[in-house]
């Protein structure tokens, strides 16, 4: 098997994500912050060290606010649906997920949202300039996909933070931590908004959110937190606000062992290894003459995703053939219907190869020998 | 029952996080500190305190940022609350 569909969720995870959650589930086992003896003490500590890693990574000032969720697309609801009231308006762009788009839709429909869409260039790009010319009076919030889903390329965060000084600057980082250097306080972001079991090595069912001091979205869920038990009313403090319910210990053990593997790693050398592969990958599906590359021309993407076709077929007979043979891609539309009207892939989407940390140069090269012989059949 | 020594300190904070921050940096300041339920007439929450044996001002001293949300001294016998305005030492002591 040959799996590169990282973007999706990464396969394989390195074995400390492993190691963390079973030491969790065998040895720990308590509900965090729910007693004061020592499992849901130790429960508590591996969920503060996961926050503390985390806020680290993206050199988060202070990391109580870190707000586990349940995955990248409830953290962008949690933002999303949070922050914009009644009759607000809210800038986005042409290359957005689901995740951002049906939020926005819903709140079109039931808050009387106003929303723009900044077109992006026909590789994703988008120019900051475009979103300063569509900023009225009550614009509250801009919404920015930082590493594309689709294409792999990046969007010029302090570009578009200059842009739009005074606003809610929320982004959508799901494709890009882990992978490529987040800075919440150099980019000045509001609400950074991830998944943690793509390229954080945690299992699935499990995200996060950054909050900005002062940002103070109205929560998704309510009830028991663990602090406060005396009051009825919904502690207003960080991070329990958010996390009501039992949390997912045994993800956020994971994520601190995907954590711990990337601290020892280092993401310099995460990046020098992935971006060897997509050049590796970029350049073989060049050169085999048929194909359409999409994204931006000339270099392989930043972060390790890549959409192409194969001249004459439908990315859907693409995916089948190359399951047949054991490699495992993502075709179509990849929740981002916009993105591919964007890049000219609409309605029949795209086969997108992402690989990972743990994909080798004998994979990629298989691939590109899997795809080569597709074109020819 | 583990039996408390004379005047012991309890730091009572609003959330698990803090709790555990306050740890984090008592321990790195090389305080003597434990992790302890909250003695239940103290507060009705479910989690977890610090508990010191001395050095309160110290302690207190690298809370920067960290909201003590309340402060007690254990005199064998009964605890008693220490005002967070003024100082460490409890009402008997300073008047």
């Amino acid at each position: 098997m040959i799996y590169l569909d990282n973007s999706a969720t990464s396969h394989p995870k390195p074995p400390q994500t492993m190691r963390y959650m079973v030491d969790f589930v065998t040895n720990v086992g308590g509900n965090p912050g729910r007693s004061g003896h020592t499992a849901s003490v130790e429960a508590a500590r591996i969920i503060f060290r996961a926050r503390e890693k985390l806020a680290s990574l993206i050199k988060a000032p202070d990391s109580e606010r870190i707000i586990f969720t349940q995955n990248g697309t409830d953290s962008l609801n949690l933002a999303i649906l949070g922050i914009l009231g009644e009759a607000d308006h809210v800038i986005t762009t042409s290359m957005e997920h689901n995740s951002v788009m049906r939020p926005l839709t819903y709140l079109q429909n039931t808050r009387k949202v106003q929303v723009s869409i900044a077109d992006c260039a026909p590789h994703g790009e988008l120019d900051p300039e475009r979103i300063k010319g569509l900023i009225k009076k009550n614009t509250k919030a801009v919404i920015i996909n930082h590493g594309s889903n689709v294409t792999g390329g990046l969007q010029d965060l302090r570009g578009i933070r200059a842009a739009t000084e005074g606003l809610f600057l929320i982004v959508d980082a799901c494709q890009t931590i882990g992978s490529f250097p987040i800075d919440v306080v150099g980019d000045r972001i509001d609400a950074l908004c991830f998944s943690c079991h793509k390229s954080l090595y945690g299992v699935q069912g499990l995200g996060a959110v950054y909050l900005r001091e002062g940002v103070t979205p109205i929560p998704l869920r309510f009830g028991g937190t663990g602090s406060r038990s005396e009051s009825i009313e919904q502690p207003t403090i960080l991070p329990d606000c958010y996390e009501s319910g039992t949390p997912n210990t045994p993800g956020i053990a994971s994520l601190l062992g995907g954590l711990t593997f990337i601290e020892e790693t280092g993401i310099g050398k995460i990046m020098e290894k992935e971006g060897a592969l997509m050049k590796a990958l970029r350049a073989g599906l060049e050169d085999t003459g048929q194909t359409t590359i999409y994204g931006a021309q000339g270099s392989a993407p930043p972060i390790p995703v890549l959409s192409f076709n194969i001249k004459g077929k439908l990315p859907s007979e693409v995916g089948y053939e190359l399951n047949k043979r054991g490699i495992y891609v993502r075709v179509g539309l990849h929740c981002s219907p916009e993105a591919h009207r964007t890049i000219g892939t609409f309605p029949h989407g795209a086969v997108r190869v992402s690989p990972g940390y743990f994909t080798g140069e004998s994979d990629i090269a298989a691939f590109i020998e899997a795809v080569r012989e597709i074109a020819e059949t | 029952m583990q039996k408390l020594k004379k005047c012991s300190y309890y730091l009572i904070f609003a959330t698990i996080h803090d709790v555990l921050k306050a740890e984090k940096r008592l321990k790195e300041k090389g305080l003597a500190i434990e992790l302890m339920p909250i003695p239940r007439n103290l507060s009705s929450d479910c989690g977890s305190c610090i508990r010191l044996d001395d050095e309160i001002e110290s302690a207190m001293a690298c809370m920067g940022g960290i909201k003590v949300e309340k402060r007690y001294m254990f005199d064998g016998k009964e605890y008693i609350a220490l005002n967070l305005e003024q100082g460490c030492e409890p009402p008997s002591a300073s008047s």
